[in-house]
């Protein structure tokens, strides 16, 4: 089955929530982004963001964690229906990224995916492209990242 | 220190260079991208990416890391609102060295935050073979430079 066929164009799917705490987001900017508002709660308020706040990466790492989390159960299930799961390959990249709102210490983020489009191509018979947009958003509602990625999908 | 006046249109930051180990895949891998192709090296083989190769999330944090250490630690950096696109554009494979450098498109200061602007880069990564693994373009906000700071030599290009 081909991804189109299991998630329809324009159907929102959550794929899980994750707490951005203190510790984790010092840790990964620590070795990514040591710049002074991801690694220090005390330099940070001299910056604009205000506060200690999560490297944008990580927040986007965070996105591809919970769609991996989801797509393995997804996976699972497909299987126990009998249905043969798409098969998903690499992504040639992603566009229209926002850093909406700082992500900070004790954020929770839920994460989710929407497919726009899916089509075949032209340049490598028997794959297609999944276009998808993406969105994460803190416990007050708030959204903190947007963006658009494609991913391959063999036949 | 580099401010926002110092980065004027065509102006090359050469990124920090940086050799990944399978170790270091894997472990990002674990963490945030757990797919056959980032953890094991046969499965790695047997995909289209031709070998262990790192998440194009671990090569785009690598990224920031390479820009800090270059040229973004030594400037009045107050982060970016995001990326208007980034294209990955070869594996990043087990024992590679990356290089890169960030190339400065335009820059304006922001009307609505007096004492800030807002500087968009293209960035570019490298491989050992010299070819552009991972690219994209994206708008940092700097702080303007201070009444009182002095200029030093190597803040203008």
């Amino acid at each position: 089955m081909k991804l189109a066929d299991v998630s329809l164009p324009g159907q929102t799917v959550v794929t899980g929530s994750l707490l951005f705490t203190a510790e984790d987001i010092i840790a990964f900017a620590k070795k990514y982004d040591p710049q002074p508002f991801h690694t220090d709660p005390e330099a940070a308020k001299n910056f604009v963001f205000g506060g200690l706040c999560a490297s944008g990466w990580h927040t986007c790492a965070g996105w591809m964690k919970m769609f991996i989390a989801y797509w393995a159960k997804e996976h699972a299930r497909l299987l126990a229906e009998g249905i043969e799961p798409p098969k998903l390959g690499p992504s040639p990249g992603f566009k229209k990224l926002q850093w909406l709102k700082p992500v900070y210490a004790g954020d929770t983020i839920t994460y989710s995916v929407t497919l726009i489009e899916s089509r075949p191509l032209m340049s490598r018979p028997g794959t297609s492209i999944n276009l998808t947009a993406n969105q994460g958003v803190n416990q007050k509602g708030e959204t903190v990242l947007r963006f658009e990625s494609t991913v391959l999908e063999f036949d | 220190m580099l401010y926002l006046e110092d980065f004027t249109p065509g102006r090359v930051l050469p990124l920090a260079s940086c050799t990944l180990d399978a170790a270091a895949i894997i472990e990002f891998a674990s963490e945030f991208d757990p797919q056959p192709m980032h953890l094991d090296e046969e499965a790695g083989k047997a995909s289209i990416l031709g070998g262990l190769a790192a998440s194009g999330w671990h090569t785009a944090s690598l990224f920031m890391r390479m820009m800090y250490d270059g040229w973004l630690a030594k400037s009045s950096s107050e982060g970016s609102p995001g990326i208007e696109f980034m294209e990955w554009k070869k594996p990043v494979l087990a024992g590679d060295t990356l290089s890169g450098r960030s190339t400065v498109i335009e820059a304006r200061p922001l009307r609505s935050r007096p004492g800030l602007g807002l500087v968009k880069f293209l960035h570019e990564v490298i491989n050992q073979n010299d070819e552009i693994v991972m690219r994209g373009e994206n708008p940092i906000m700097f702080r303007a430079r201070p009444a009182d700071e002095t200029v030093t030599a190597g803040d203008r290009a």
